[in-house]
């Protein structure tokens, strides 16, 4: 059983009298603890799928099976439950919440879960170390660098400990050297484990992926595998 | 989400905009800050009143002349232009009533009173022995008034604590005599302290005999007749009987006006209605105004946290976490406002006492509770809206803006 299973997922937007195909039967397999860059040109679709796989939006037609189970049928606070429990996001702009401080915004999955407070504050604590942002904890985001801005965020997304980790342009809003610091913080993420679907402009990030979905109109052109040593600009660590 | 963290959260949101926050808890603030005011105002003449005519005691009935107030036009009203003068016959007739159990006759006038060389304006009232069991008066020395026949002019006189401390000071003040106009008097006695009475204290009254009085100002009509009904019940009859007798006395028409503490009590009831009445009104409407203020600033704050809804929604928020995050929200401000106004409004109701002490205005229970339910209930009620918007806001669309 496939961790993600697609089939036949069609999205289709109304614009006044224009319909956007953004997705147009799209079926895919996606294995646990893969690592799947998603990439192709403006408008392709690219983000529609990760918020359809995100469970953030529903499609017109088409099934999604997540772990197994039909998750298309499902209420909108079922979904929020498997959401919560299964699934990580990270942003282009980060949207960490401006008033809070880095600590609260890490620990807003589990004050949503119901986790009590006097349990969230040592794992909290300790995803911040993990991220190398425990001088940080009491900084608003506005205090915070561009790149520990998406630490924090990464680190908000893995603090309920998610099978999948949906980045949509991670690096987008970063610097070369800054990305490149949170690309290899999401590898090591998909290295314990996790699976990690990333959208990216970047042709080499995109190369690090060991396996690259080419979009284009709505529909999947391509669907690479690297094999072992066939991407040259790979893991220049 | 556990309701300690939506509190939390909401009070984190609610501080994050100082001024919008305090722009809204101040109007909810004056709403219940002027529940608070006019209540205590309100309630405070009414208890001013109630306790005044209470003083004069539950079963008296007072006469006095000219039929004016609760009359009407009657076939007298046209034959004779000038009512007839009460007299103390009038008020010895009265006692022949079986439901009276006593009676008081009521003269005033304005003299001046000197004591070894000391000279001082003072109210002069002329009644009986009677008079201080009907008004529930206490002696602090002395005697009252002697139980003698009406028409005897005793020069003895019975004076009030202020006058006695002004004239006697430390010195004893019962067997002196005093002059009160053109009469040499005997004191009797003198008043305990009394405070305010129905616009004139005792404390600054010389009580004399009625004929006394009466002789004194060249008069023989009387200012006003009080008569106690032997229970509170036999009101009503008693008044009957007294109104057969002076009916008999004055040829069949009927030219006084009887009042009971209940009639003007009744009226004063009436007016203070409609006065608590018209500060509901204001209430109302101050509250509702801002209710929609609540209303209005949580919508504004669900556009402005859009792409915060829709963060929470992307970690897992459910429909109702976010819908009881806003709605605690307005909760919280509608509580903050309703606990400031109503700190605002006993601060106001302290300065109105301070500058009216006469006026116990304090702001009545109901009101304040009613005051405070209020206050949280239009918040929730204007702030379900937003919540519900914000609740269901497409998360994509909240997500993609920034
Ligand atoms: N809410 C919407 N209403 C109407 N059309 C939409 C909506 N969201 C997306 N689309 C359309 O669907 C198509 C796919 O959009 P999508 O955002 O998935 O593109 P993308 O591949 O992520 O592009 P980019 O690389 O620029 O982010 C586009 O043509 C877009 O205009
Ligand atoms: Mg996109």
């Amino acid at each position: 059983m496939a961790q993600i299973e697609l089939s036949g997922i069609e999205r289709t937007f109304t614009l006044g009298d224009s319909e956007v195909h953004a997705l147009d039967k799209v079926s895919l397999r996606i294995e646990a603890g893969e690592y799947v860059a998603v990439m192709g040109p403006s408008g392709s679709g690219k983000s529609t799928l990760l918020n359809l796989l995100g469970l953030l939006d529903r499609p017109d037609a088409g099934h999604y099976l997540l772990e197994g189970r039909d998750v298309t049928t499902l209420s909108a606070d079922e979904q929020a439950t498997v959401r919560r429990a299964r699934i990580g996001f990270v942003f282009q702009s980060f949207h960490l919440v401006p008033r809070l401080t880095a600590a609260e915004n890490v620990a807003l999955p589990l004050m949503l879960a119901g986790v009590p407070a006097h349990e969230r504050t040592p794992r909290v604590a300790r995803a911040l170390k993990d991220f190398g942002l425990q001088a940080r904890a009491d900084h608003r985001p506005e205090e915070l660098s561009g790149g520990q801005r998406q630490r924090v965020a990464i680190a908000r997304a893995t603090i309920m400990q998610p099978a999948v980790l949906l980045a949509d342009e991670p690096t987008g809003n970063l610097d070369r050297h800054t990305g490149e610091e949170v690309t290899a913080l999401l590898e090591a993420l998909n290295a314990d484990g996790t699976t990690l679907i990333v959208v990216t402009h970047d042709p080499a990030m995109g190369g690090r992926a060991r396996r690259r979905l080419m979009m284009e109109d709505g529909a999947l052109r391509q669907d690479l595998r690297a094999g072992a040593a066939t991407s040259p600009t790979a893991a220049p660590t | 989400m556990t309701s300690a963290d939506t509190l939390r959260f909401a009070a984190r949101a609610a501080l994050g905009y100082p001024l919008r926050t305090s722009l809204m808890v101040l109007a909810m603030a004056i709403g219940v800050a002027a529940v608070v005011v006019l209540t205590a105002l309100g309630d405070g003449a009414r208890r001013y009143v109630v306790g005044e005519f209470a003083s004069l005691g539950a079963n008296l009935i007072i006469v006095l002349p000219g039929r004016n107030e609760t009359g009407g036009v009657n076939a007298g009203s046209f034959v004779t232009s000038t009512p007839r003068d009460l007299t103390v016959s009038d008020a010895t007739a009265l006692l022949r009533a079986p439901l009276v159990s006593r009676i008081a006759p009521l003269s005033v006038g304005n003299s001046e009173i000197s004591v070894g060389g000391k000279l001082r304006d003072v109210m002069v009232l002329g009644t009986n022995a009677d008079y201080i069991d009907i008004r529930q008066y206490h002696m602090a020395q002395g005697q009252f008034l002697p139980r003698e026949e009406l028409g005897r002019a005793s020069a003895v006189a019975v004076i009030g604590d202020k006058i006695r401390r002004e004239l006697f000071g430390a010195t004893a003040a019962v067997g002196r005599m005093i002059r009160v106009g053109d009469n040499r008097l005997r004191i009797i006695g003198v008043l305990a302290p009394a405070g305010q009475g129905l616009g004139m204290s005792t404390d600054e009254l010389v009580i004399v005999p009625v004929a006394t009085a009466q002789a004194m100002f060249n008069t023989n009509t009387l200012f006003r007749i009080m008569v106690e009904a032997r229970h509170r019940d036999a009101l009503a009859p008693a008044q009957k009987q007294l109104e057969d007798i002076l009916r008999a006395r004055r040829e069949g028409e009927l030219d006084v006006t009887l009042i009971t503490q209940d009639a003007v009590l009744g009226t004063f009831d009436r007016i203070l209605g409609a006065l608590t009445l018209g500060v509901a009104g204001i209430a109302a409407i101050s509250l509702a105004v801002a209710g929609i203020l609540v209303m209005n600033v949580m919508l504004v704050a669900v556009t402005q946290r859009t792409g915060e809804i829709g963060l929470l929604k992307a970690l897992g928020a459910t429909g109702r976490d976010i819908r009881l995050a806003f709605l605690s929200e307005a909760a919280l401000l509608s509580i903050a406002g309703a606990l400031v106004g109503y700190g605002l409004g006993h601060l106001g109701a302290w300065g109105i006492r301070l500058a009216y002490p006469v006026l116990p205005a304090w702001p009545p229970n109901w009101a304040v509770a009613a005051g405070l339910g209020t206050a949280l209930g239009t918040g929730l009620l204007f702030g379900v809206l937003p919540a519900r918007r914000a609740s269901r806001l497409d998360p994509v669309q909240a997500l993609a803006k920034r």
